[in-house]
């Protein structure tokens, strides 16, 4: 079921935003409406769905909108236009005591700059949200309490945020938003302002608690890496305007046009492929039903100098060498058994990273074995990976 | 050429819009009324505390909240040692209660309008020329009107030292709540803050010391109306100067201005103490 629900969202900024809204359905750009009434466009019609439970990001460089667009979810920013569902309910068109509660009960966001109150203690910061709805001290205390712990900061309820660090500040961001048990967490470059070290960090801490909380997540940046690391889909905005969403997959093997070609240029692909990403179509042969003549034949044809041998399910037996086949064609052998190998074989499973593939790589001059239950669904060889890895499509038919 | 054009009657106008208003004597006569009981009120209550309490207080509230400096705490029992040994006491409880009760309106107004003008601009660009205006107007020119809507003694000292006094605490109140960072409004707004809990919660605590670098100022400029407040008819050190003044008694003069100078050095650093005061770590 789709959590939350957004149609056709817009934010023009500038006095009387109408104007632009005309230009924007005959499907004007942003310098040209800039240009013509003086208005900029923050958001431009932008529509997607959020799963429960998903981490749904939302990608672009400064200036994309993409920070706009977060903010008119929670109506940080007035949208000009447009709906956003939460369970049904359109918050861009409840009055302020409904948004109040929404925000309240529903909804929780965690900022770049952490947004902590520097004045007040760790505990009181993550109580904040608890303390303005009027939760008892004792309850939200410990309600607090609970989520520092979760985020690993026991021990820190004392101090104060300029005491912290910036990873454990965002921890405490984090907390803030966990204490108030919604179940939509909006993220703003939450974790874009620390080092990369600690950022990979607070990303698979996020991915761990993500686990056991199944939050409904949005989360906004402009580093690809951390999007394709953390996202189960991403959208990727591009003045105002979604270009295109889908799963990181989706993104990398096809990305809808030019501009996210170039985004998708210069990603670690080695860190986001798998086996499944990078196996071609394998060449085999039935001993149950295929001697070693139309082994010989077969791998003649192809140019390669051993073949796949597996049986009529497609489940793999084994490898046999040219060398090997050529001898039992000279016995006058019909039986390929006997030249069977399979201790020399390397296997992986379809979704096995292809990090982990190269190096496999390196241990065998064989092909590597792509299977799924059993069964060869494909093979991998160096040139393959290199391929896959330099942004070339690979292709199972090739 | 500039003969011949009329001279502006900007006196008389004044004068009328000043004969006009004394009409409304009731109004001023009750402000008035709630100024002197403020000043009676702070007289009576330092003046029922015996002058070396009052030192010993001061000095343990010097120490243990203006940031435990040896040297700030010895000066403020030092300082006060020496106007009881002068024998001004009474006229610096006399004064403290004019600048105490010109500081307390210039709050209760100044915070107020400070907060306005920090929501509104519109109220803020109305507000900042008339503040300029206050602060230039030299401040012997409040005696005046002064006078005329609430006769002579302390209270129209009082009303000259928060027309003068108030500016800074209403300009920083703007300034500071305008400078807390936009995260931390968002971030209050986020988590469902209403308006007023916004501003108790987090705006005003994150304006703190910016509003108390105000009501410093306030309190300064308050102070520096004393000896003029004393030109109709103010009490305390204040007349001791300007009789001073008058006599051409330097000896006098130097003594009163002098305790002045004490009770102006001990409250710049007790109240700028309380504005930087931060929790220990």
């Amino acid at each position: 079921m789709s959590k939350i629900k957004v149609e056709n969202l817009t934010k023009v900024f500038g006095k009387k935003p109408n104007r632009a809204l005309s230009l924007l359905s005959e499907d004007k750009s942003k310098a040209e409406i800039l240009e013509k009434t003086g208005l900029t466009v923050g958001v431009n019609k932008a529509s997607f769905e959020v799963q429960d439970g998903e981490i749904f990001v939302i990608m672009g460089l400064s200036g994309s909108g993409k920070s706009t667009l977060v903010r008119l979810l929670n109506r940080l920013i007035e949208p000009t236009q447009g709906s956003v569902y939460l369970n049904g309910n359109d918050l861009a068109t409840v009055d302020q005591k409904t948004l109040r509660n929404i925000r309240r009960k529903d909804m929780s966001m965690v900022f770049q700059k952490f947004g902590l109150f520097p004045f007040r203690t760790i505990l009181s910061n993550v109580e904040y949200g608890l303390e303005i709805q009027g939760v008892e001290k004792k309850q939200r205390t410990e309600k607090a309490m609970e989520s520092l712990k979760l985020v690993g900061l026991e021990g820190y309820e004392n101090k104060y945020p300029d005491e912290l660090s910036g990873g454990m500040q965002q921890r405490v961001g984090l907390a803030r938003a966990f204490a108030n048990d919604s179940d939509v967490l909006l993220m703003d470059e939450a974790f874009s302002a620390l080092d990369p070290l600690i950022r990979k960090d607070m990303q698979d801490e996020l991915l761990d608690l993500q686990e056991t909380m199944k939050k409904t997540i949005i989360f906004i940046t402009h580093d690809l890496d951390e999007a394709l690391r953390i996202g189960d889909r991403i959208t990727i905005m591009k003045d105002g305007k979604i270009v295109q969403i889908g799963t990181p997959e989706e993104i990398l093997t096809n990305p809808a046009d030019e501009y996210v070609e170039k985004f998708v240029e210069d990603v670690d692909r080695s860190k986001v492929y798998t086996a499944s990403n990078v196996m071609m179509r394998p060449e085999t042969v039935q001993p149950e039903r295929e001697g070693p003549r139309v082994a010989l034949q077969r791998m003649r044809e192809n140019g390669i100098s051993s073949i796949f041998a597996v049986k009529r399910n497609r489940e793999l037996i084994g490898i046999v060498d040219a060398s090997d086949v050529r001898k039992l064609v000279d016995e006058k052998q019909d039986d390929l058994t006997s030249a069977i190998k399979r201790d020399a074989l390397k296997v992986v499973e379809m979704d096995t990273p292809v990090n982990d593939v190269i190096e496999l790589t390196a241990e065998t001059s064989y092909p590597i074995a792509v299977l799924e239950d059993g069964k060869l669904r494909g093979i991998i060889i160096r040139s393959s990976i290199l391929a896959a890895l330099s942004g070339k499509e690979v292709n199972l038919d090739d | 050429m500039t003969e011949a054009i009329p001279r502006i009657p900007l006196d008389e106008w004044t004068r009328s819009v000043v004969d006009w208003m004394t009409n409304a004597d009731f109004i001023f006569d009750s402000i008035e009324q709630v100024i002197s009981w403020i000043l009676q009120g702070l007289y009576w209550g330092m003046d029922l505390v015996p002058a070396l309490l009052f030192i010993a207080i001061l000095t343990a509230v010097t120490y243990f909240f203006a940031g435990r400096k040896i040297g700030l705490t010895a000066f403020v029992f030092f300082g006060l040692l020496l106007i009881v040994n002068l024998g001004f006491w009474d006229d610096m409880i006399t004064m403290l209660s004019l600048i105490l009760a010109a500081t307390i309106l210039s709050i209760v107004i100044g915070v107020p309008i400070g907060i306005w003008m920090a929501k509104n601009n519109t109220v803020e660009a109305i507000v900042k020329p008339i503040l300029d205006f206050m602060q230039t107007m030299p401040a012997f020119v409040y005696l005046i009107p002064a006078v005329a809507f609430f006769g002579i003694g302390m209270e129209p000292g009082v009303i000259a030292s928060v027309i003068f006094g108030m500016p800074p605490t209403i300009r920083l109140t703007n300034l500071g709540i305008r400078e807390v960072s936009t995260e931390a409004i968002e971030a209050a707004d986020a988590f469902g803050s209403t308006g007023t809990q916004k501003l108790f919660k987090v705006q005003l605590p994150m304006a703190k010391t910016t509003i108390m670098a105000g009501v410093n100022q306030t309190i300064m400029l308050s102070l520096s109306m004393v000896v003029i407040a004393s030109m109709i008819g103010a009490d305390g050190l204040g007349d001791i100067v300007y009789t001073a003044v008058g006599r051409n008694d330097v000896g006098s003069g130097f003594e009163a201005g002098l305790a002045i100078v004490v009770v102006a050095i001990i409250l710049d650093r007790l109240t700028a103490g309380f504005g930087l005061r931060k929790r220990k770590s």
